[in-house]
């Protein structure tokens, strides 16, 4: 037995864990027992745990081959492996996550976005085909096209296990992003500048939703690949750098999250932000995952934990569905530190989480005030035609999942394919799927 | 250096980890296991990772009699050998049968001493070579709850410590590996406590830097040369009543 959780450390339960090194050992898991696959656990809720048994793969860590920016791998590859063997060669994931310690499985099965999605769409746009091992044991190549990779991208792993899959990497002239930071001050001025800036490849803003005089106050990171040209005389385009990694040793006063506190820190970080408003070369770790430089940030939040809200709204309810949003939790003075605003464009699949429009993700500490204050969010977001990310989801009622047409499809499709009984986990069972 | 390194056991987790390492650092790499087409897909992960060459080969730690054949028969004599094979067998079980404890002392200690001594003698015949062993902090002390295993590591890691001496002045060197718990198969369904558990990585690291840096015997983690050193000196008519 192991006590295990996701990113968020809630909800924990005791699990039985057991190691994947190889498809025959998938098998054998999948024979013995209902399992739910688990990749590095950056989900932040349940949706990788299931006490009965929950299959951890990231011991299936093989790269098979790579060409052209064409890479076959086992799905417990993390992106960061995939980074540091070739970005020195000139190739960079095409979509990433806020973090770089994702497998490929986990990945592929969230069906992640990164801060292009409104160019380049999600996890899916990158991958060629999946081999997934169904509930008898036999391996599908299923790739772009067939119903079970509609379902496998975005699916959560209750399509089977994913073994192996084939992505394509994106060619880059340079480590570094061309970033363009503006400071803006209120969520209309937000909006319309992203609306603006549609065709930067990256774009990302963190957004204050705190209650007071910094409320709406926002910094829009614009970015895209720096070429050649573009870096000083002397700059190796593609430079090795080791940093060392700030460790969280324990877990911080929960005082820390109450409304005077943040107010301060979102205030500061904003004024931080527009005193340095303007373009900057930044290197692909610091743009990308700003968040992995302090190891175990999810600890700041204490033995009980957090949660997270991430929900997706369409084009045209965003403006006022964001607004109520933002006036609701800042009314609620529970507070957020990390609020992110980001563009979706077009998405394809069968369950997917995003939309064209946008999603707000925000963290709160695991409590009964934060659980409540969500439920008031889920109601807005279904109000204005919106819906969830089950990567980030740890506690949505199953009714408010269900008010997504999809996941009774799915439920539907899970049990006629016979998919039910043998891939659980925590969150499938709660959302009923 | 970038000579060839030869892994023994070359499933093992730990020996996955050591073989990844040594790829790292530039070197080309020669697996050995039973039944070594089964490790395909490794080779072809060392050379998409490293661009280095790999090639593999058969190889079974208890046919004494093969070893001569397979040391003559490699591409080339490695300039690094490690040996990771082993097994942990069931306590319970090798106390009640004798011919599996039998089978647990060959498979730590005979096999691998065996292969070790003519790699020994190739390399000293050249005069140059680097022998890693992978024995275990189980060898430091005999202790109840797995013995067996214990006794067979202790007699290996008398071994290489009487290799090393015997080829220091050869130009062959032993470095003896002693790790505590390294989350791998052999661990699987065991509960460790996490700070004296080490993810295989960490062993690769520490081998490659033990090779290149010539140690003799290394803890990982190095916390166990304190842990063992501490077990080793409790006086045997306390120990005895102990359950560690
Ligand atoms: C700091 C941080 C920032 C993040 N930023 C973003 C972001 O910007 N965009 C975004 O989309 N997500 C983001 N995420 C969420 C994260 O990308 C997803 O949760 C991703 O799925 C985690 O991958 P994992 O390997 O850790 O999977 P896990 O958390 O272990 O599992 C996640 C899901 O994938 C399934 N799964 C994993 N491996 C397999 C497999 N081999 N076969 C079948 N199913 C499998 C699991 O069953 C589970 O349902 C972020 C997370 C963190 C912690
Ligand atoms: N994991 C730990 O906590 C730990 C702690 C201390 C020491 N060690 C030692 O570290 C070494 C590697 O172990 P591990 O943790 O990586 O476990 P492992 O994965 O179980 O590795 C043991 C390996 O030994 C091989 N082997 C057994 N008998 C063999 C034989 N007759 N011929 C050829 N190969 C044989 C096995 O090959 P097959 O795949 O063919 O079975 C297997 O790959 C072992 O010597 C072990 O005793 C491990």
């Amino acid at each position: 037995m192991s006590l295990l959780s996701g990113w968020g450390r809630y909800p924990k339960a005791d699990c039985t864990l057991v190691s994947a090194r190889s498809p025959a050992d998938v098998e054998a898991a999948i024979v013995a027992a209902p399992l739910i696959a688990r990749g590095n656990g950056r989900a932040y809720g349940d949706a990788a745990m299931n006490a009965g048994q929950t299959l951890a793969m990231t011991g299936m860590d093989r790269m098979l081959s790579f060409e052209d920016g064409v890479l076959v791998a086992e799905a417990g590859v993390l992106l960061a492996d995939i980074i540091q063997t070739f970005l020195p060669r000139g190739w960079f994931p095409m979509v990433t996550p806020g973090t770089k310690y994702v497998s490929l499985g986990g990945a592929i099965a969230a069906d992640v976005h990164g801060k292009n999605h409104h160019l380049d769409g999600s996890f899916r746009t990158c991958v060629d085909w999946v081999d997934v091992m169904g509930p008898d044991g036999a391996v599908t190549r299923t790739v772009p096209g067939d119903d079970l990779f509609d379902w496998t991208l975005g699916g959560m792993g209750l399509t089977g296990v994913i073994l192996r899959a084939q992505i394509r990497l994106r060619a880059v002239e340079t480590m570094y992003i061309a970033q363009e930071t503006r400071a803006l001050t209120s969520l209309s001025e937000t909006l319309e500048a992203f609306e603006q800036t549609l065709d930067a490849p990256y774009s990302v803003a963190w957004i204050d939703c705190s209650d007071g005089p910094h409320h709406g106050h926002s910094l829009l990171l614009l970015g895209r690949h720096a070429t050649a040209q573009d870096l000083p005389p002397r700059w190796h385009p593609f430079a090795v750098k080791r940093k060392r990694k700030l460790p969280v040793p324990f877990g911080a006063p929960p005082f820390l999250f109450r409304g005077l506190w943040l107010r301060a820190l979102n205030g500061i970080y904003w004024r931080r932000g527009a005193r340095r408003a303007g373009h900057a070369l930044v290197d692909w770790d610091s743009y990308f995952y700003p968040l992995d430089a302090l190891s175990n940030w999810n600890r700041l939040y204490g033995r009980n934990g957090f949660v997270q809200f991430q929900c997706a709204l369409p084009e045209h309810s965003s403006a006022a569905g964001l607004a109520e949003l933002m006036a609701t939790i800042a009314a609620s003075q529970t507070g957020s530190v990390l609020s992110v605003l980001k563009r979706f464009g077009p998405q394809s699949g069968h369950f997917s989480f995003p939309m064209p429009g946008y999603t707000l993700a925000l963290d709160f500490p695991a409590s009964e005030r934060s659980l409540e204050l969500m439920s008031r969010l889920d109601e807005i977001t279904l109000a204005h035609g919106g819906r969830f990310y089950l990567a980030k989801d740890a506690r949505m009622p199953e009714a408010v999942a269900k008010a997504d047409p999809r996941t009774e499809a799915f439920a539907a499709m899970r049990k006629q394919a016979g998919l039910s009984d043998r891939f659980v986990s925590m969150q499938s069972e709660r959302l009923g799927i | 250096m970038s000579g060839p390194v030869l892994i023994l056991g070359a499933a093992s987790g730990i020996a996955r980890a050591i073989a990844r390492s040594f790829a790292e650092a530039g070197h080309s790499i020669q697996l050995a296991a039973r039944n070594s087409s089964r490790l395909e897909d490794d080779a072809a992960d060392l050379r998409t990772r490293y661009g280095i060459e790999v090639s593999l080969h058969d190889f079974d730690a208890l046919t004494l009699d093969s070893h001569a054949a397979f040391v003559d028969t490699l591409p080339v004599l490695p300039e690094v050998a490690v040996c990771a094979v082993g097994a942990m067998g069931e306590q319970g079980q090798s106390e009640a049968d004798p011919q599996a404890a039998a089978h647990i002392l060959r498979s730590n200690f005979e096999g691998p001493a065996s292969i070790l001594a003519h790699l020994a003698n190739a390399m000293e015949a050249r005069g140059s070579g680097t022998l890693v062993g992978i024995s275990s902090v189980a060898g430091d002390r005999g202790r109840a709850s797995n013995y067996i295993y214990g006794s067979a590591k202790a007699g290996f890691t008398a071994f290489l410590s009487g290799l090393r001496n015997r080829l220091a002045k050869k130009g062959v060197h032993v470095v003896t590996v002693l790790p505590g718990f390294v989350r791998t198969a052999m661990l699987d369904g065991m509960e460790t406590p996490g700070p004296l558990t080490a993810e295989p990585a960490e062993v690769g690291a520490a081998v490659v830097k033990a090779v290149e840096k010539q140690k003799n015997v290394i803890y990982t983690r190095p916390i166990w040369r304190i842990v063992m050193a501490v077990i080793r000196n409790i006086p045997e008519p306390v120990f005895k009543k102990t359950s560690l």
